[in-house]
């Protein structure tokens, strides 16, 4: 984070060459997560080792063989498969093409909230809060959009839409407001809060769903009521899932590019998260920065929620997010709490989400493999020293450990 | 940070807020004991309460209580109001946390009789789920308390109990043997405390990073292992389970001895881990020295404790207790492994660690309220009674959140938790 703060110009190939560089620990981490599911593949098949003692050199094949099947699967159930894209073009037909492209569509709705979740985090991460607290602030945002979404009929969707979306957003700044003013006026540790707040929200959200008025009719589940389809993100593409949801998240990204690094407030919140001390001599408010910063996160968080019940899903369950939140700390770590960076990192998650499923009826793999790639992947972005010591390589120190939550011992 | 080096004169105006707070509090509670619970009862209704175990062999024969519910109700009423109005006036001074005790413990007693009037309640059986709801929260608790005495924050309570009862249950079946389960739990509990130590300390990671990376790597991949082998090899996921074991003299004590000395393996080791935890960490020179490294690394340096060993060795045992506090979901209580069934444990261990303020005996008295809402909750959804359980569900969290943002009294962690240390 050090160097944002000097703005001094770099250079346009020292520039190229450090993007080269700052990509190598995310690309490494992601390569090393990959390999070690690889092996969780193989070692999970019972059958491996019984065959291992009779006839290894089948056995190793047949288990590279499993392990590219699956990864296969993973890729082209994230990206579509280049026979079927050649196939619909050469056809012509409208609707064949929009099938190839329905693994990459399925990508980008997946991204979506990932967007959301890793803007929310990072905001945090970047005036010294680490929110661990935005999934429940999901749920929350999720919440207060449904509601709007089914209890405000007859608007126009241009209206119905917006409002259900900001509904979302203050939502999850509620949410965030509370570990936000707890933290600026007692000190509480916002990680302490937040993780409590979760588990909070998911038993407030158990609570709503079998309100009567909220609760859908004639359900004893605890699902809600269908929203209006005038508050749903418009699809892209007619035909496909993947919706403007998606086109905000972009937005929503440079939104908080531009408030961090071009305004006063988003400088002051950085100064905050750099250095306390410092920012309070300069007459900065801490306490006003950490209750704006946490609310934002939240609402960022909030409008992941809507990106799922007004994208995919049209109503509540209390099942809509499967860690979303827990998510969004590993791709601000990924991409070191740039929204730009976080882009990209969301596209990636999202595609392993996205291609996850595809993998698990082709193959029989587990959906759950994804979340241990994902727990991977955290692990060596946040240890770089980690990937440094496996690969032997020197990684730029601007990608040294970094801090982000200061001890509760307070 | 500023908080610590508060004036005296900031203290005084929270012990006034808090006998404020608290004064109406317990006149809230009277008032809702008199005006809310009371309404509508008949006069003579009469609210019963089982005090004998179901199925008891202990030869343990105590007379059912029976109380007149209204009669109750004022009472319990009356006494909160005057609790309150003494709050109010002139305070308890220090012993106002026994005084919260006793207005909670009294209103909670007026809230069964409202819930039990004319039927008939088992309270021992709510008192024995209490302690069996508290028992794996209370490892959790000893888990965290073990880390972060030593100055290293385990947010990866969830996982490590998650993955001790998925292990205990693996190899408990595999091998059949139920004692090689709970000694691989305990064995695989220490390998993520190892992993917690070494990414912390070693690698330098965010300690709260770390604990989320175990948390989410624990869930992955005992559902992936869960989905991809147990569905189908549905022998290596049924283990025995522990057997209960009363102790001669002790279990035939009324109530007391159903609750606590008629439980299996895991309730007497836990007596037993919280005996030596407290013990050692307030009586011995290891206990001194854990607490140095937590308080203030670089002194404790200075006079030759070695902090990064002392770190490494606290948080594996801290995992050990963790894996095998986690083999009690399925060794000690539900028999097979189910995917996430920890269920956020870790978390209210972690709550009631912080609850407890760092102290084995405090957190074992806070994960046993944790567990009673917990008990109360299961117990009431039986009874029919029409209350939003998730409330009760809730109170864990919300009552961590008041005490870590001093609303009420305040809670002090070790002052170097959650910071890496760094020779100079």
């Amino acid at each position: 984070m050090t160097d944002e703060l000097r703005a001094a110009p770099v250079p346009p190939a020292s520039r190229l060459k450090g993007a080269a560089r700052s990509l190598l620990v995310p690309v490494l981490a992601v390569v090393s997560a990959l390999m070690i599911g690889a092996i969780i593949i193989v070692l999970s098949d019972l059958t491996f080792f019984q065959r291992l003692g009779a006839d290894p050199g089948a056995a190793l094949a047949d288990a590279l063989g499993s392990v590219w099947t699956a990864y296969g699967a993973l890729v082209t159930g994230a990206l579509g498969s280049p026979g079927t894209y050649l196939d619909a073009f050469a056809s012509g037909d409208s609707g064949q093409i929009a099938a190839a492209f329905n693994p990459l569509s399925e990508t980008l709705l997946a991204a979506t909230p990932l967007i959301f979740t890793g803007l929310a985090v990072a905001l945090g991460f970047q005036c010294g809060l680490f929110n661990i607290g935005a999934e429940g602030q999901l749920y929350l945002g999720a919440a207060t959009a449904t509601f709007v979404g089914f209890a405000v009929t007859g608007l126009p969707w241009y209206i119905h839409l917006p409002l259900a979306a900001a509904a979302g957003f203050a939502g999850g700044a509620i949410w965030g407001f509370i570990p936000g003013i707890l933290k600026a006026r007692t000190g509480a540790h916002e990680v302490i809060v937040t993780i409590m707040l979760n588990y909070t929200a998911f038993r407030l959200i158990e609570f709503i769903l079998k309100f009567p008025g909220y609760q859908r009719e004639g359900r004893f589940d605890p699902i809600s009521k269908v929203t209006e389809a005038t508050a749903w993100y418009p699809p892209l593409i007619e035909g496909l899932r993947a919706n403007w949801g998606f086109v905000l998240g972009l937005a929503a990204a440079l939104a908080v590019s531009w408030l961090l690094f071009r305004t006063t407030k988003g400088f002051e919140f950085r100064a905050v998260g750099f250095n306390p001390t410092a920012a309070r001599y300069a007459g900065m408010s801490i306490a006003a920065s950490t209750v704006m910063a946490m609310m934002i996160s939240g609402g960022l968080a909030g409008l992941a929620g809507t990106s799922i019940v007004l994208g995919i899903t049209r109503s509540l369950t209390s099942g809509i997010s499967p860690g979303f939140g827990f998510d969004g700390i590993a791709i601000a770590l990924m991409a070191r709490s740039r929204p730009r960076g976080i882009i990209f990192a969301a596209l990636l998650f999202g595609a392993l989400r996205a291609g996850a499923t595809p993998m698990q009826s082709a193959t029989g793999i587990p959906i759950d493999l994804v979340v241990v790639v994902q727990a991977l992947v955290i692990m060596f972005v946040a240890a770089p020293a980690l990937v440094r010591g496996i690969y032997r390589i020197r990684v730029p120190e601007a990608t040294g450990y970094e801090v982000f939550s200061k001890g509760w011992g307070a | 940070m500023a908080i610590a080096a508060a004036p005296d004169g900031i203290v005084d105006r929270a012990a006034l807020r808090r006998q404020r707070i608290f004064g109406i509090f317990y006149l809230l509670l009277a008032a809702l004991a008199a005006f809310v619970l009371a309404s509508g009862i008949a006069p003579d209704a009469n609210s019963t309460f089982v005090l004998k175990p179901a199925g008891s062999k202990t030869g343990l024969d105590i007379p059912n209580l029976v109380v007149p519910s209204v009669v109750t109700l004022y009472v319990v009423a009356a006494v909160c109001a005057f609790l309150g109005a003494v709050q109010l006036i002139r305070g308890f001074g220090s012993r106002w946390v026994v005084i919260l005790g006793v207005a909670v413990t009294l209103f909670v007693f007026g809230f069964l009789t409202w819930a039990a009037v004319d039927k008939s309640m088992s309270l021992i059986g709510i008192l024995q789920l209490t302690v069996l709801k508290g028992l794996p929260i209370t490892f959790g608790a000893l888990s965290g308390i073990l880390c972060e005495r030593s100055g290293v924050v385990n947010i990866a309570i969830e996982g490590m109990l998650l993955a001790g009862a998925f292990t205990g249950a693996v190899v408990g079946s595999g091998t059949g043997n139920i004692v090689l389960g709970f000694v691989a739990a305990g064995f695989v509990g220490a390998a993520l405390g190892a992993l917690l130590a070494v990414l912390t300390i070693r690698y330098r990671m965010d300690q709260i990073v770390a604990g989320t990376v175990i948390n989410i790597f624990s869930g992955g991949i005992t559902g992936f292992v869960y989905s991809r082998v147990l569905q189908a090899h549905r022998e290596l996921n049924e283990p025995a389970r522990f057997p209960q074991i009363p102790i001669p003299v002790l279990s035939d004590i009324p109530i007391i001895g159903p609750m606590f000395f008629s439980g299996n393996l895991f309730l007497y080791l836990l007596f037993i881990l919280i005996g030596l935890i407290h013990y050692g960490l307030f009586y011995t020179r290891w206990g001194l020295r854990v607490r140095a490294v937590g308080e203030h690394p670089r002194a404790a340096d200075t006079v030759g404790i070695n902090v990064v060993l002392t770190r490494y060795r606290n948080v594996i045992l801290g995992g050990i207790v963790a894996g095998v506090g986690g083999a009690y979901f399925t060794l000690g209580s539900t028999g097979s492994f189910v995917q996430d069934m920890t269920a956020g444990r870790g978390f209210i261990g972690l709550a009631a660690m912080i609850f407890g303020a760092w102290t084995p005996i405090g957190a074992f008295l806070a994960s046993l309220v944790f567990g009673f809402a917990d008990a109360l909750q299961a117990r009431l959804s039986i009874l029919n009674i029409a209350l939003p359980s998730e409330f009760l569900q809730m109170a864990p969290y919300l009552a961590t959140i008041v005490v870590v943002a001093g609303l009420v009294g305040r809670v002090r962690a070790p002052a170097a938790d959650g910071r890496p240390y760094e020779k100079e």
